[in-house]
């Protein structure tokens, strides 16, 4: 059944005209390809042979040596060690496995990388060296060596490796380098060739990564000569590479050894920060990892370890982490008031246990209330009431703004991975973030550093060091770069009232040293040395109704997770200053009990350079602490960062 | 004349329509791919591991899918040509936005199995839905304004979608294709004159536009072309492809250097040596005879595939088998072109030769609706 179509017959003609045309032109081109050819391959074949023969001449890259680092008296955090690796040359060795069997019988092979070697070989030009055994000891290298004759092919060699001699006490500041990856790759534009070299290694985190520019140094190329089947014949030219520059840290490796020793059980935060200079003498972070683990490529179970650790070794809890500051965060309340004209010293606040705010009750810590308290017996004995209505009258803008003054909120420019910019809060956040509007709860909140507000352990101790010195500290972790010293930066003052500061400090010595202060038990005898400080304890939960009615509110009664985080900041020697302390002990319950003896150990620990006389330790304690002095003495890594066991 | 009109009585059915496949083309596809297989397995040192073997198992699961394809009638694959192109469209979409990142270019879906590349497969379904357009369209209606939008804002928009990827090849290979097809239907000279100006103009603007905020195209494509228009001036940088490649290839001279004998090749100076730059391989290998006589191949399949097109008496078909050999024609010319330093490396691998598993797979689908279109022709 066809239906007449009078396009049909005109339209195929069509088609076949236009086809008959295109082929005419493909096969043009064709042919305009085949004449290509001819022209490359018979007409100038001559000239390109000789082109071809001069182009064995290779180019070659060099790795430089990665840039060591060091702490701030030149001990070494992290090095390059010699490592040796034995190689082997397919046709050279002739029957491989013979040659494996030979060599089994000096060092011991790991089966599974000889698989890889043979898969490697069986890729790889027969020419071409494959490894088959690396991170060989010394003495085997030297048994290799000396039995070469009886093994054709193989070649021991010679490579730079990453060492961590601190082990875990510098993990979350100077990181660790591994192999390059993919993904590493995909993230990098133009990618430096020398990431392309087998077994190279970058940063992963810490300074090792945020400092690669300047640690991982240039690439030298040697121009080699390869003969027809590409097999080097001789070098040519050599331009050497530049080194990778040396690092020195402002931290001090003997107190951040001392620090991680005296943390250990612990899942805890310590910085120490010179008040004078912003030098971060000391960023640790209990518990850590060893991050030698990491250069030799961890086993899964060693990494599931590290993972499933409820204290998180992994995360650079100083750094990273962000915690409600609790009380310690009253001294930005007092001065944000003094500064304002809200209170003078003076003034008294009644304090019954509590305050009415919109119908809402807000607590003291001390249910029985404080009674009459001034700005220093405020501070002193940490009375919340005060600070709850100080900071009604304060508003929060002019109290976020103090804390702004004061560093909390602000992302420090340092070469580590992760920095927690933490919370200082105000209205506008407020609204943007969670859509509501600020409430006075919410200031009384943030008057005793709960609700919103959130600070890294950083954040704490450069509050504390700017509190002590009047200045705007910022914190430096690289001291010099190659032997050149790194800019410090200019400390201005703040532009606070001294009399103020001094108020706040006068306060802070009264916690630490006053009968009455909540972390007198922790006070340091010695003249000269003594501490100022403010104890702190921050809720990471609601005290559910149900549990306020069984009276559940002791911490010793509730799971790890859900007890208080214990803070403590200080600054010392209490007349000049000079260097100042944040600790955070998660979930350790109360600041003055788990977090103040802390502080004092490493207070004395950096001020005199070594272990304190127990004389500087009120007597009740000195026996409880020789102990300790006596425990700590044998996990520490000597001067030369050779550790002995730990125990 | 349309499908309706077959006198479905002689068309062969069942298993017998294998009988009726044109073999011819298979054997030369066949040559061609076995050539592919013999370079391969000379870069890889001789060995069958890492590309040779693998790509023998493409080839055979290629051939498998061909065959399947050839086995439905035509008709079916017009009618869901519309539905396959807006498929297309939507996996290209995707890649945009959850496609893996490789070499900094998004191309790809990964299925777990293999990594599909929507863009090889748009060069399938835009020929078979422009195809069945002009199947569609009464054949006065061909060069009317209107009626070409349409075909260009289906060529335009996954040319668009690729080069945003950002895959030049692939695009220019789209829109040459397309345009091939419009060609192919009837569409009035005239028009391809205009656009002829047009692109010039664009050429100026791509110039124009670099270092610019806008610039049309990312860095190394410039520089690509910078190269290509001058490839001494970075002999090692991005002009080393360029000019290693003429040097192997021209040092193949008449008859090669002999099989797994190549120097260059092996030596590392080419890169992507077992994809878009294969072709140096053979040429230095096998020398001019060698690369002349693979030309003559796909020269030969081209003819085939016109050939095939004027015998077949429906518009659909024969449309459909003249994109898919222009496709293909477009596909080694570009490549060729490149590596021979005539145009500048645009990354287009040599069909059923270079290593790649998505090129293979829709290549041989395509030749399945080649050998559909042929084994159901009109009688």
């Amino acid at each position: 059944m066809r239906r007449p179509n009078p396009d049909a017959a005109e339209s195929h003609a069509k088609i076949t005209r236009r086809s008959l045309l295109l082929g005419g032109v493909q096969l043009g081109f064709i042919g305009m390809l085949g004449m290509r050819m001819r022209y490359l391959q018979v007409e100038k074949a001559d000239e390109f042979r000789l082109l071809a023969e001069e182009n064995r001449v290779n180019i070659r890259l060099i790795p430089p040596a990665r840039g060591e680092i060091f702490d701030r008296n030149g001990v070494p955090l992290a090095q390059n060690e010699p490592s040796y690796r034995i190689t082997m040359v397919r046709e050279d060795a002739g029957d491989v496995e013979q040659v494996f069997h030979r060599l089994s019988n000096l060092i011991e092979l790991d089966p599974d990388a000889l698989d890889r070697a043979r898969a490697e070989m069986r890729r790889s030009a027969p020419f071409l060296p494959v490894t088959i055994a690396d991170r060989v000891s010394w003495e085997e290298m030297s048994r290799v060596s000396v039995n070469t004759p009886a093994l054709p092919g193989i070649t021991p060699e010679v490579g730079l490796s990453r060492i961590y001699p601190m082990q875990e006490d510098f993990a979350h500041v100077v990181g660790y380098v591994g192999p390059v990856s993919d993904y590493d790759l995909s993230k990098l534009e133009d990618p430096d060739p020398l990431l392309r070299i087998p077994r190279f290694q970058l940063g992963k985190v810490g300074v090792e990564a945020k400092r690669e520019d300047a640690l991982r140094g240039k690439a030298g190329t040697k121009r080699v000569e390869v003969n027809a089947v590409g097999r080097v014949m001789r070098e040519l030219s050599r331009r050497e590479g530049v080194q990778g520059a040396d690092l020195q840290l402002t931290i001090d490796q003997r107190l951040q050894s001392y620090i991680q020793a005296r943390l250990e059980g612990e899942s805890a935060a310590a910085v120490v920060i010179d008040c004078q200079n912003g030098d971060l003498l000391a960023v640790n972070s209990a518990p850590s990892f060893d991050p030698n683990l990491f250069v030799k490529g961890i086993s899964v179970a060693d990494y599931r370890a590290l993972t499933d650790n409820k204290y998180r070794p992994l995360a650079a809890k100083s750094i990273q982490g962000t915690y409600p500051p609790g009380s310690t965060f009253k001294m930005v309340t007092a001065l944000a008031a003094l500064e304002e004209g809200i209170v003078s010293a003076d003034d008294t606040v009644y304090c019954p246990g509590h305050l009415e705010v919109s119908d809402r009750r807000f607590h003291c810590w001390k249910r029985a209330g404080h009674g009459n308290m001034s700005l220093q017996t405020a501070l002193r004995e940490s009375c919340d009431v005060y600070f709850y209505q100080v900071a009604l009258e304060l508003g929060i803008d002019k109290l976020s703004a103090m804390a702004a003054r004061l560093g909390l909120g602000a992302k420090f420019d340092l070469p580590l991975s992760g920095l927690a910019k933490g919370l200082n809060p105000s209205r506008e956040w407020k609204e943007s973030v969670r859509g509501s509007d600020w409430v006075p709860g919410d200031t009384v909140n943030a008057s005793i550093g709960q609700g919103f507000v959130l600070a890294s352990p950083l954040q704490l101790a450069v509050m504390t060091a700017r509190l002590a010195s009047g200045l705007d500290i910022v914190p430096r972790l690289v001291k010099s770069v190659n032997g050149v010293e790194a800019a410090t930066p200019q400390a201005n003052s703040l532009g606070l009232n001294e009399n103020h500061l001094r108020q706040i400090r006068q306060g802070m010595f009264a916690v630490s040293n006053h009968k009455r202060g909540t972390a007198y038990r922790s006070r340091i005898l010695e003249d000269g040395f003594r501490m100022a400080g403010k104890t702190g304890t921050s809720q990471v939960r609601n005290i559910t109704a149900a549990e306020r009615a069984q009276g559940v509110t002791k911490n010793k009664d509730l799971p790890w997770e859900r007890r208080d985080h214990a803070l403590f900041v200080n600054f010392a020697p209490v007349d000049d200053p000079k260097i100042a302390v944040a600790i955070v002990v998660e979930h350790g319950g109360g600041g003055s009990t788990a977090a103040a003896p802390i502080a004092r150990d490493i207070t004395l620990q950096a001020l005199h350079q070594g272990e304190p006389p127990l004389a500087a330790y009120p007597r009740r304690d000195r026996g409880k602490i020789e102990q300790q002095q006596e425990r700590l003495r044998r996990i520490l890594p000597d001067r030369h960062g050779n550790r002995q066991d730990r125990a | 004349m349309s499908y309706l009109e077959y006198n479905v009585k002689t068309a062969p059915t069942g298993l017998r329509k294998i009988l009726f496949l044109n073999w011819p083309l298979i054997l030369l596809l066949a040559a061609v791919s076995g050539v592919g297989f013999m370079m391969l397995y000379s870069v890889a040192g001789g060995s069958f591991s890492p590309w040779a073997g693998a790509q023998i198992k493409r080839f055979a699961l290629g051939l498998g899918v061909m065959i399947a394809v050839a086995m439905v009638p035509i008709w079916f694959w017009r009618s869901i040509s519309g539905a396959a192109y807006g498929v297309t469209i939507v996996l290209l979409i995707l890649v945009e936005f959850m496609g893996s990142v490789g070499m900094g270019a998004q191309r790809w879906i990964d299925l777990g199995f293999m990594r599909l590349q929507p863009s090889e497969l748009m060069k399938i379904t835009l020929v078979m839905l422009l195809a069945s357009y002009y199947d569609w369209l009464p054949a006065h209606k061909t060069s009317r304004p209107l009626w070409i939008a349409i075909p260009v804002l289906l060529i335009l928009l996954p040319t668009a979608l690729v080069l945003r990827q950002p895959d030049l090849g692939t695009s220019i290979l789209l829109l040459t294709g397309g345009a091939m097809v419009m060609f192919m239907a009837g569409v009035h000279w005239g028009y391809f004159a205009a656009v002829a100006a047009l692109a010039g103009g664009i050429v100026v603007g791509v110039f124009q536009s670099r270092g610019t905020p806008w610039q049309l195209l990312k860095d190394y494509q410039y520089r690509r072309i910078d190269t290509f228009l001058d490839p001494s001036s970075d002999p090692l940088g991005a002009g080393y492809h360029i000019t290693q490649s003429k040097i192997a290839l021209g040092s193949g001279g008449w008859t090669g250097r002999g099989f797994m004998q190549g120097t260059q090749s092996r030596l590392n100076f080419l890169p992507e040596k077992h994809t878009d730059f294969i072709f140096t391989t053979l040429a230095e290998e096998f020398g001019f005879v060698g690369a002349f006589s693979l030309l003559g191949l796909y020269a030969l399949i081209v003819v085939f595939c016109i050939t095939a097109a004027i015998a077949n008496r429906d518009r659909f078909s024969s449309l459909l088998i003249l994109g898919i050999g222009a496709t293909f024609f477009l596909f080694f010319a570009v490549n060729m072109s490149m590596v021979m330093g005539m145009a500048p490396v645009v990354g287009v691998p040599l069909p059923l030769v270079s290593y790649g598993g998505s090129a293979m797979l829709v290549l041989m689908m395509a030749f399945g609706l080649v050998q559909s279109a042929h084994v159901h022709r009109p009688r």
